[in-house]
C-alpha cells in the first residue's frame, strides 16, 4: 500500500526519459532527490552512499501530476471517502496534489473547516491537499462566506462547486472582493432553471430514453456569463468541468479578447458520450452530463490548442446505495482519481490525439501555474513531487482493488495500456 | 418463430416479427373474453407479481385479469401500504421478491429505466408495465392490435400522435412499434411538448393539429398531466391548450377524413384533449382499446412464462 517508505534519505530515479514541460525538456535524464528536494538533474549522475536507486529505464518521469478538482468528502461524509482514502486514491492514480472542493459537512466555507481538512491532509494523507473555499455561505448563493480569512488559512481558489452561483451581481462582487489574493473563482457553470429535473445530455438520446435532458445552452449561457463579469471585474474566473462545444468556443473567445478565463476539462467528457447512458447505468450520471461526440472532438482540440488549460478529475465518491437504483434518484458524478491517467493515455495519447508532452503539461505544470501551487516542474531546488508513468503497462480496471472508499466508476472492465509506475511526493515513495 | 426474450420492456427492442408474434398471440386469445367460463389452463401453478410504483387503475387490472384467466396465481404490490412507503429501497424490494420466485413480474414505475434495471436484478421474465417517460410497450401492442383489426393491416397507414409527446411513454413506443411495422408516424402538439431530435425517431412534426389530422389514417389523442404544464412554463393555460389541440367535432369534421379512427390511451381528460362527443362518437376506439388490452396482456405473459401458444386454446 501507499505510504512514505523513503522517508529522508536520497533518491535517485535513474534512465527515464523526462518530460518537463515548464522547462522545455523531453530527453533522458537521472533526477537526484535529497532532502525531500530536487538537486540535480543530469543525464548522469552518480548515485550518493545510502541513495535508493530507482531504476526508470523505459519509464516516462514527470513532474507529480495536480487534480485541482477532486470531492475528499471530509468532514461530513466519510462513508463516501476520506482524507485518507482519497489521498490514497490519488497517489495510486499517479497524482501528487489535489485541491478539494467545499461542498463537505460543514460547508468549507470558514477558517476552521479548512483548519480541519488541512489537519487532516497533515495526520492521514500521502499527496499534498490544498482546500478549495465556498464563495457563499453554505453554499447557499445568497451572502459571501469569509473570503479573506479562507485565503489567509490556505484555501488557493473559491468555489460553490456542484451548485452555479445564480445571482449575478454576487458574483461579481466574489470576483471583486478576491482580487487582492490572487485566487480565481471557479465556476460550476450551469442555469439552473435549465436544469432542474434533469438527469443527461438533452439530445435525441434523452428523448429516446425518456429522461429530462439538460440542454448544451445551460452551460454555456452560465460560462459566457461568468466570462463576461471576469471582463468587468478584471479577475480570474477558472471555468470547471467544460463539457459542450459551445463552452469551448466562448472560452477561445474570451482568451482571445484578454479575458484572464482558465477551463478544466475532466477525462470522462473527453472520451464518454451521451450513448454510454443508454443502460440507465447510474455511473454514467454526473453534472455537467456526458454530451455528445461534437463536444468532446471540440474538447480534445480545445485541450490540445490550449483554450483548455488543465485536466481536472472531478473526483465524487458516493456509495453503492447511491449510485445502484432508478437513473433519476441517482447522486451525480463518479470517481475518478485512479482511472483519469491510464483512460487518457489509452485513449488520446496512444491514438495520437494528444501528444504526451501536452497531456503532461495539462496535468502538471498548467494547473499548478493557474493556481498558484507548488510544483508542476522538474527543477533544482524545486520540491520532489514526481510522477512516473509506464506507457506500456496492460490492466483492466477493477472497481473493486480502489484504494478509493467508492467505487461508481463507468470505467469498470475498461482494458487499458498505459498506466502510473510510482507517485513521489516531497521525495517520498507513495505509491509504486 | 418462437419468442426467445426473458423480458418485455421497450418496443425499441423488438423486431418486426417479434412484434407481430406478439399481435398474433394476442389476437388468438380474444375469444377467452367471450366465454361464459373465461378461464384456460396455461399458466397453472405460476405465479405473477404486478409491481406498481405508480398509482393505475385500467393497467394493473387489465394485468390481473389476464394473469387470472389464465390461471396465474396473481400478486398486486403496490406502492401504498407496502415496504416502498417504509423507505426500502426498489432494488432492495426487487431482491426480496425474488426470494420469493415468482415467474413473471409486471412493474410500473414513475423512473424511466425502472422496468431494465428490475429484469437485471431478477432471473425471472419482467414486463415493463410504463417506466417514467420512456416506455409502456403492452400499450402500444394493444393499439397495434385494435388498429389492424379495424383495418385489417398496418403496413402504410398514417397515424397522428397528438399532445404530449415529450412526457410520453405511450408516444414513444407506438413510434417504435408503428415504424418498425411500415408505418407513419407524425407527432404533434406544442414545441415545448415536443421533444428534442424527436424526427431521428423517424417521425414527421406537425404543429398545428389541422395539419396533423389531415390525411391520416389514426388520431391518437394523448392525456395532458395538466398538473405540472404551467408551473414548469410549458403551456399558458388549459382553456389555451384546449382552444388550439382539442380535439372537437367541428374540427374533426373540418379537417380529417371521414372513416378516421380516433384513440387515447386514457384516462381521458374531456373537454381538455378531446371533447365528449369525439371520445364517445362512432370514430372512437377507445373502448376497444381497453378490451384488446386483456388479450395482448395475456399473450405477453403466456409468452414471457414459458408456456406454449397452443396450450391456451
Amino acid at each position: 500500500m501507499s505510504a512514505r517508505v523513503t522517508g529522508g534519505t536520497a533518491l535517485l530515479v535513474k534512465n527515464g526519459r523526462v518530460i518537463d514541460p515548464a522547462n522545455g525538456v523531453d530527453a533522458v535524464q537521472d533526477v537526484l532527490v535529497e532532502s525531500n528536494t530536487i538537486t540535480q538533474m543530469d543525464p548522469k549522475l552518480p548515485a550518493p552512499e545510502g541513495a535508493e536507486i530507482v531504476d526508470a529505464t523505459g519509464k516516462i518521469v514527470c513532474p507529480g501530476f495536480i487534480d485541482i478538482h477532486v470531492h475528499l468528502r471530509e468532514p461530513g461524509y466519510e462513508y463516501k471517502e476520506t482524507v485518507a482514502t482519497g489521498t490514497r486514491a490519488a497517489a495510486a492514480g499517479g497524482f501528487t496534489a489535489v485541491c478539494c472542493m467545499a461542498n463537505t459537512d460543514p460547508v468549507n466555507d470558514n477558517r476552521s473547516v479548512t483548519d480541519y481538512i488541512l489537519a487532516r491532509a497533515r495526520s492521514e494523507g500521502v499527496v499534498r491537499v490544498h482546500p478549495i473555499g465556498a464563495v457563499t455561505r453554505g453554499l447557499r448563493g445568497e451572502e459571501l462566506a469569509e473570503l479573506a480569512e479562507l485565503a489567509e488559512a490556505g484555501c488557493v481558489a473559491f468555489s460553490d462547486d456542484g451548485k452555479p452561483v445564480m445571482n449575478a451581481s454576487l458574483y461579481r462582487h466574489a470576483m471583486e472582493y478576491v482580487l487582492p489574493f490572487g485566487v480565481p473563482v471557479i465556476s460550476h457553470a450551469e442555469d439552473a432553471h435549465l436544469t432542474r429535473g434533469t438527469s443527461m445530455n438533452e439530445g435525441v438520446v434523452s428523448t429516446e430514453l425518456g429522461l429530462d435532458g439538460a440542454p448544451a445552452a445551460a452551460e454555456d449561457v452560465m460560462v459566457a456569463r461568468d466570462i463576461l463579469l471576469a471582463e468587468l471585474t478584471g479577475a480570474h474566473i477558472h471555468i470547471a468541468h467544460l463539457s459542450t462545444a459551445g463552452a469551448v468556443r466562448l472560452v477561445r473567445d474570451g482568451k482571445s479578447r484578454g479575458v484572464h478565463v482558465t477551463a478544466e476539462v475532466t477525462p470522462h467528457h473527453l472520451v464518454l458520450t451521451e450513448d454510454a447512458v443508454r443502460e440507465y447505468d447510474p455511473n454514467t450520471k454526473m453534472s455537467p452530463p456526458l454530451r455528445t461526440k461534437r463536444d468532446t472532438e471540440a474538447l480534445v482540440e480545445g485541450l490540445v490548442d490550449g483554450t483548455i488549460d488543465c485536466i481536472a478529475t472531478d473526483h465524487a465518491p458516493h456509495a453503492l446505495s447511491e449510485k445502484e437504483g432508478e437513473f433519476d434518484h441517482a447522486a451525480f458524478g463518479i470517481v475518478g482519481l485512479e482511472t483519469a491517467v491510464a483512460v487518457l493515455l489509452d485513449r488520446l495519447v496512444r491514438p495520437g490525439w494528444i501528444p504526451l508532452s501536452t497531456l503532461v503539461a495539462r496535468m502538471s505544470s498548467d494547473p499548478a501555474r493557474l493556481l498558484n501551487l507548488p510544483g508542476g516542474r522538474l527543477t533544482a531546488g524545486a520540491p520532489a513531487d514526481i510522477t512516473i508513468l509506464d506507457l506500456d503497462a496492460e490492466h483492466v480496471v477493477e472497481p473493486a482493488r480502489f484504494r478509493s472508499r467508492s467505487r461508481n466508476t463507468p470505467f469498470g472492465g475498461w482494458r487499458l495500456r498505459g498506466a502510473p509506475w510510482m507517485t513521489i511526493v516531497g521525495g517520498s515513495v507513495v505509491s509504486r | 418463430m418462437p419468442w426467445t426474450r426473458k423480458d418485455l420492456l421497450a418496443m425499441r427492442d423488438l423486431d418486426a416479427a417479434e412484434i407481430t408474434l406478439l399481435i398474433d398471440t394476442a389476437a388468438s386469445l380474444q375469444e377467452i373474453a367471450t366465454r361464459e367460463i373465461k378461464k384456460v389452463p396455461a399458466l397453472r401453478g405460476k405465479t405473477i407479481v404486478n409491481l406498481f410504483y405508480e398509482a393505475s387503475t385500467r393497467t394493473r387490472t387489465s394485468f390481473e385479469i389476464a394473469g387470472k384467466w389464465l390461471s396465474a396465481d396473481v400478486i398486486n404490490f403496490s406502492s401504498s401500504g407496502s415496504s416502498a412507503s417504509k423507505g426500502e429501497s426498489f432494488v432492495d424490494t426487487a431482491k426480496n421478491i425474488a426470494a420469493m420466485s415468482p415467474d413473471v413480474v409486471v412493474v410500473r414505475h414513475s423512473a424511466a429505466g425502472a422496468a431494465a434495471l428490475l429484469a437485471r436484478e431478477l432471473t425471472c421474465g419482467v414486463v415493463n408495465a410504463g417506466d417514467g417517460a420512456h416506455e409502456h410497450p403492452t400499450q402500444a401492442l394493444l393499439d397495434l392490435l385494435t388498429i389492424r383489426e379495424k383495418k385489417g393491416h398496418l403496413d402504410g397507414l398514417h397515424v397522428a400522435i397528438v399532445g404530449d409527446i415529450a412526457h410520453s411513454r405511450v408516444a414513444r413506443s407506438n413510434i417504435h412499434g408503428m415504424r418498425k411495422l411500415g408505418m407513419t408516424v407524425t407527432v404533434a402538439g406544442p414545441p415545448t411538448l415536443i421533444p428534442p431530435f424527436v424526427q431521428e425517431l423517424g417521425v414527421k412534426v406537425a404543429y398545428r393539429l389541422e395539419d396533423a389530422i389531415r390525411d391520416v389514417d389514426v388520431i391518437m389523442m394523448l392525456r395532458l398531466q395538466h398538473e405540472r404544464m404551467m408551473a414548469a412554463g410549458l403551456i399558458p393555460s388549459l382553456r389555451e391548450y384546449a382552444h388550439y389541440w382539442g380535439l372537437t367535432l367541428d374540427r374533426l369534421q373540418a379537417h380529417a377524413r371521414p372513416d378516421v379512427l380516433i384513440m387515447h390511451p386514457g384516462p381521458v381528460n374531456r373537454g381538455i384533449e378531446i371533447s365528449p362527443e369525439v371520445a364517445d362518437g362512432p370514430y372512437s376506439l377507445i373502448l376497444d382499446q381497453v378490451a384488446k388490452g386483456v388479450a395482448v396482456r395475456m399473450g405477453v405473459l403466456l409468452l414471457l412464462a414459458g408456456s406454449k401458444t397452443g396450450e391456451a386454446a
